[in-house]
């Protein structure tokens, strides 16, 4: 920043809020609004509400990631390498392998409603919460 | 195209050309209406983003309807009529895959974003590199992915309105650019979305109906249906257990595990499946849209199981193999089976507008990449008004229409779910990466970027290059030579980790991490949804 002439205030908030809200300057109800009081958000990181509901949040969604892919994988490489096995026959014409497909797709509903009841009740009122706190502040 | 081979007496029967020719015509008429009627032109918001309008439960049918390509519907019912088990692990993946956005992508996305992909991966970034550097990614996926629909299209009138010239075919796919494009022109992202609503709930209806009539045939005994699929199969039992298509040697089952490892990591890295996202008004409808596409999703891959099974069961696998679009006709065949001229008639629309919904939300992603990443913060450093951004979409749109028309007369007759397959490795590589650092590792920086973004599209590119596809196997797009160093014909198994490794690498090449305010403003943002856009 070498220029001669400072910017006018507008122009570096809008500089510094970068690339989102500000380039539609005019039409965009929120980018007036936050160049007057822009929440200071290094504070809200580092406030204790905030950094734990990133813990919970962290601590759900990564196990799980690793829990599915996992499965996943596994499965793939049963398919891959154990033939035999997955053709191993279990009731009738249905195998091993088409019920552990099947039981793919049954653990990827369960996953999803399991994330979907646990945001529910553990994410969305700490995240509200927190949210409600910075507009109120910036009225 | 086998020429021999398609001058064989038409499977289907001669009246069916007629009415699929008035269902086509029907369709496009009704939803060019139903898009004229919906249309937002007004803002560049309306254009992009439909408003944020959109429910979550609207969002997640049109989620559904996007997602399920002809790839999905035509070519996975296909592959498990004449190989069986290997077409299922297919739809696995599709399926698994969305876990991914709805763990770590989605919600996310929706809190950071506006537009594009580019809006989070820039937000705390050098933006003029990294939005460039999104931009060239989301274009060539978009491409890859448009091109293989349209060839598709090709293929399929050839079964469906019994059009067997070449010119007739070139045609068609020049009509099927100019609906899309007239889609995205007139009605914006609204009118897409409606577009792919009623494209997803005609879908799912008719493939749940083909499965009831299916499964009614069978007394409701689905072992019933496999000892008969069985008995129509060349390969016999073997089609009820994997490896009947990549259990040959080591190579093919490597390239099997490439191939999975492509569809599920590659479906949060699609820019036109990132792009709904932004159609909901805030990050808990974002949640909600991809629990219905997950829920709708396991529905229609179920019944692609029983439909799969019950074409070789009904109409028999070496029919469908010699039929005049080979695998992908097995769908119609069948339906033309239980359910007379009726459900071809509904499968045929079903077909033609899951080419038109999915190639138009191609479009619109792309042309918006191009205006919203390229046009408006890289040419014009940001200078460029709401109106212009729109205006230049538009004309992108037309050019990329035109792009994907000769595309797809070009590489008519290529295998579909290849270039899809190919389309979904290259997402994986070039953006899950990027996405999943930029979200939640807060050294990561702009080199970082740039490094896992351009490594994972050019390790793809190059590998692509010297693999079977180009060269040295007889179905190679260049026969007569060999230069496929690489074995694969998938190259996610490698171009995936490596760019999570060359992201890993980048970043700590630059000493120092970018504006700490930025990173702050960016997780408390995706988190909490402060400040979020919400129209």
């Amino acid at each position: 920043m070498t220029n001669a002439t400072p910017p006018p205030l507008r122009a570096r908030s809008a500089e510094r809020t970068g690339n989102a809200p500000a380039s539609f300057g005019g039409i965009d109800k929120s980018a007036t609004r936050r160049s007057t009081a822009a929440p200071d958000f290094t504070v809200i990181q580092r406030s204790e509400e905030f950094t734990r509901l990133r813990r919970r949040v962290r601590w759900f969604v990564f196990p799980m990631t690793i829990l599915f892919l996992a499965w996943y994988i596994g499965y793939v490489l049963l398919a891959a390498y154990a033939h035999d096995f997955m053709a191993e026959p279990v009731v009738g014409k249905v195998n091993v392998g088409l019920l552990l497909g099947v039981l793919q797709f049954v653990t990827t509903v369960v996953i999803t409603t399991i994330y979907v009841r646990f945001a529910n009740r553990r994410i969305d009122p700490y995240a509200d919460e927190i949210r409600q706190n910075v507009e109120d502040t910036e009225q | 195209m086998n020429l021999a081979q398609m001058d064989q007496s038409t499977p289907l029967p001669d009246s069916s050309p007629m009415v699929n020719v008035a269902v086509f015509a029907g369709l496009i008429v009704v939803t060019l209406a139903v898009v004229y009627f919906v249309n937002s032109r007004s803002t560049s918001s309306d254009y992009f983003a439909a408003g944020s309008a959109f429910s979550g439960p609207q969002n997640g049918v049109a989620l559904a309807g996007d997602f399920l390509s002809a790839a999905s519907f035509l070519g996975i019912a296909g592959a498990i009529a004449v190989h069986g088990y290997d077409g299922f692990l297919y739809s696995i993946g599709f399926l698994v895959a969305w876990l991914v956005n709805l763990l770590l992508i989605a919600e996310r996305l929706r809190n950071t974003g506006r537009f594009t992909m580019g809006d989070v991966l820039s937000f705390r970034m050098r933006r003029r590199p990294v939005r460039a550097a999104s931009a060239v990614s989301t274009l060539m996926i978009t491409c890859f992915y448009m091109i293989a629909q349209m060839a598709g299209a090709g293929g399929l009138v050839a079964l469906l309105l019994d059009v067997r010239s070449e010119w007739g075919q070139a045609l068609v796919i020049a009509v099927v650019g100019l609906v899309m494009v007239l889609y995205v022109l007139i009605g914006g992202m609204k009118g897409t979305t409606w577009v792919q609503i009623i494209k997803g709930a005609l879908l799912l209806l008719s493939v749940t109906m083909i499965t009831l009539f299916l499964l009614g045939k069978f007394g409701f005994s689905f072992s019933a249906l496999l000892e008969q699929a069985a008995a129509n199969n060349p390969l016999g039992s073997d089609i009820f257990a994997p490896g009947a298509k990549y259990g040959e040697d080591a190579v093919s089952k490597l390239d099997f595990v490439s191939l999975s490892l492509a569809l599920v990591l590659g479906v949060a890295g699609l820019p036109h499946v990132l792009m709904r996202f932004y159609t909901v008004p805030s990050s808990r409808e974002a949640r909600r849209s991809v629990v219905w596409a997950i829920w709708l999703m396991s529905l229609f891959y179920l019944c692609t199981l029983v439909i799969g099974y019950g074409a070789a069961a009904l109409v028999g696998s070496e029919k469908i193999a010699n039929a005049p679009s080979g695998e992908n006709s097995a769908a119609p065949l069948l339906a033309y089976e239980v359910g007379g001229t009726f459900l071809l008639g509904a499968v045929s629309a079903v077909a033609f507008a899951t080419i038109l919904a999915v190639v138009a939300g191609l479009t619109l992603t792309a042309s918006a990449s191009f205006a919203h990443d390229l046009y408006a913060n890289v040419f014009k450093s940001n200078d460029a008004g709401p109106e212009a951004e729109v205006r230049v979409a538009r004309r992108t749109a037309m050019v990329l229409g035109a792009v994907s028309v000769l595309g797809g007369i070009l590489v008519s007759g290529q295998n579909i779910a290849f270039l899809v397959g190919l389309a979904f490795a290259f997402a994986a590589s070039a953006n899950l990466s990027t996405l999943v650092y930029t979200m939640f590792w807060r050294r990561f920086n702009t080199t970082g970027t740039l490094w896992g973004m351009y490594s994972g599209l050019g390790s793809c590119l190059l590998l692509v290059l010297f693999s079977p596809v180009v060269s040295g196997e007889p179905d190679s797009m260049i026969p007569g030579v060999d230069f496929a160093l690489f074995p694969l014909n998938n190259p996610g198994i490698v171009a995936i980790p490596l760019s999570f490794v060359c992201g890993f690498i980048g970043t700590f090449l630059e000493r120092s991490p970018e504006d700490d305010d930025r990173q702050a403003e960016m997780e408390v943002r995706s988190l909490t949804g402060v400040g979020a856009h919400s129209g």
